[in-house]
């Protein structure tokens, strides 16, 4: 991922700042900027998720990317949050038996990566058992 | 002064290693050392925690609990001695992830455990002059000792944030005065590019440690004309769980005073956050009316002193955030080689 990419995105890696569109109200994250169901009447606007939510569903990861390594085995979870989105996430702090699904989980703000040892660090959201 | 405390928050990374696992790897006795540090176990921060998600977890708290806007924070100072990047400030990380940018001044600073209550001074100095409604002073690290060295037994991660505002209704605590005392005392530094630091052994006890808090103690109980017994609770930098109570019997306070806020037996040293937590966990249960001596100590050497006078504000504000008790008692313990495989001591 490269810089401009990663900084375009602060807002929802930071703050899950998605978007609503104030014609039918629903709620997207990752932001869209244009209404699935409304088009050209839809209305969308920033919108902070609150970050809480329970599991779907997910898998544990033993073979891990360049980079994540050392914290395998991790959980990788599909995540509903309270306000309807569902996104992709990381479940952080726990081993991979601690994980239901439909266990709540919250927000926190960690490391996603870095690009070696003398790149940018990048962070954003992952989930913890709430 | 007329400035204040209008919110706080703390967090403490989740894992745990006991004395005793560190003690087992360098053949040490670990009882004679959980008696001379008074100490049992120390935090660790996960693989993916560094000083600035530590920071974020703290501020998110503080902000919670001042229950403001964060647009109208003017400041941020982030005091660490383990900033993730040696050039780009943690404290622009923190500013964006509780949305408190674009319109504020930041910086990140420095000075080895006492940092973090720098930063309170400067947010008091300009809150106090108008130039800010709100700042924000966080102390946070990932402190590492290097593998064998006594410091790896306390030298542990965590942090404390605190927004300062102009003393009133919204406020939880007035900070009545500050008082500091600074010298240059070479008892503990880190070189450039160098992963751990260096101490004095015993050089940084007496010369530095006890030298700085209790002048610092000293200088601002005569500047209010306060005796010990005038505080209901007292907290002093904590290196090891020793120190702040010694520290505290040389100055008059009983143990009593001291042991809401010395919570180096259970997490270790915070370093930058040590004070700050220490602070908020008086905070947690202290009434209106309570009066917190708070004496910060960083190697170099120096200390930051305040006089915090509990406000009514407390009550409503306590529970809208996780208190320290909460954090120390969620807690994973970890064995000696999963502690130098987080710490990137271990690299395959
Ligand atoms: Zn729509």
């Amino acid at each position: 991922m490269g810089v401009p990419r990663f900084w375009r995105e602060i807002p929802n890696r930071y703050n899950l700042i998605g978007t609503r569109c104030g014609t039918c109200n629903k709620i997207f994250f990752p932001p869209r900027y244009i209404c699935p169901s409304c088009r050209r009447t839809g209305k969308l606007e920033p919108y902070k998720l609150g970050g809480k939510g329970k599991i779907v569903s997910y898998t544990v990861t033993y073979v891990a990317p360049n980079g994540f390594e050392d914290q395998a085995p991790y959980v990788m979870a599909i995540i509903e949050l309270d306000e309807g989105p569902k996104l992709t996430a990381q479940v952080t702090d726990c081993s991979p038996g601690q994980v239901r699904i439909g266990d709540r989980v919250e927000m926190v703000f960690r490391r996603m990566g870095q690009e070696g040892e003398d790149g940018p660090i990048y962070y954003g959201y992952k989930f913890r058992l709430a | 002064m007329e400035v204040g405390i209008v919110g706080y928050g703390v967090y403490i990374p989740l894992y745990r290693i006991k004395v005793e696992e560190i003690a087992k790897v360098w053949g040490a006795d670990a009882e004679r050392i959980k008696r001379g540090l008074f100490l049992e176990e120390k935090s660790v921060p996960g693989p993916d925690e560094d000083t600035a998600t530590i920071a974020v977890e703290a501020a998110r708290n503080a902000v919670k609990r001042a229950g403001i806007n964060p647009q109208d924070i003017g400041a941020i100072y982030v005091g660490s001695e383990s900033h993730p990047y040696a050039v780009k400030p943690t404290a622009t990380i923190v500013a964006e992830a509780i949305e408190a940018t674009p319109d504020l001044t930041a910086a990140d600073y420095e000075f080895a455990c006492k940092a973090g209550t720098a930063g309170i001074q400067t947010c008091m100095g300009m809150v106090g002059a108008g130039m800010i409604k709100y700042g924000m002073a966080i102390g946070a690290d990932t402190a590492q000792g290097a593998p064998g060295d006594p410091l790896e037994y306390t030298a542990s991660a965590g942090g404390g944030a605190v927004i300062v505002g102009k003393d009133g209704s919204q406020c939880l605590a007035a900070i009545e005065d500050t008082y500091s005392y600074t010298t240059d005392t070479p008892d503990f530094w880190r070189r450039e590019m160098r992963p751990y630091p260096k101490h004095g052994g015993r050089f940084t006890g007496k010369p530095a440690y006890f030298k700085h808090v209790l002048s610092a103690a000293h200088g601002l109980l005569r500047k209010l004309q306060l005796a010990p017994q005038d505080f209901t609770y007292a907290v002093f930098h904590q290196p090891n769980g020793k120190f702040p109570l010694q520290a505290g019997k040389e100055l008059g306070f009983t143990k009593e005073q001291i042991m809401s806020g010395l919570l180096t037996p259970k997490i270790g040293n915070t370093y930058s956050g040590a004070s700050m937590i220490g602070l908020a966990a008086i905070l947690d249960q202290a009434k209106p009316g309570d009066r917190i001596l708070v004496v910060s100590f960083g190697s170099g050497a120096g200390s930051d002193a305040f006089s915090i006078l509990v406000r009514d504000g407390i009550e409503a504000k306590r529970d809208a955030a996780p208190m320290v008790a909460d954090y120390i008692n969620l807690k994973i313990n970890v064995d000696y080689a999963t502690y130098t495989k987080f710490r990137q001591l271990l690299v395959r």
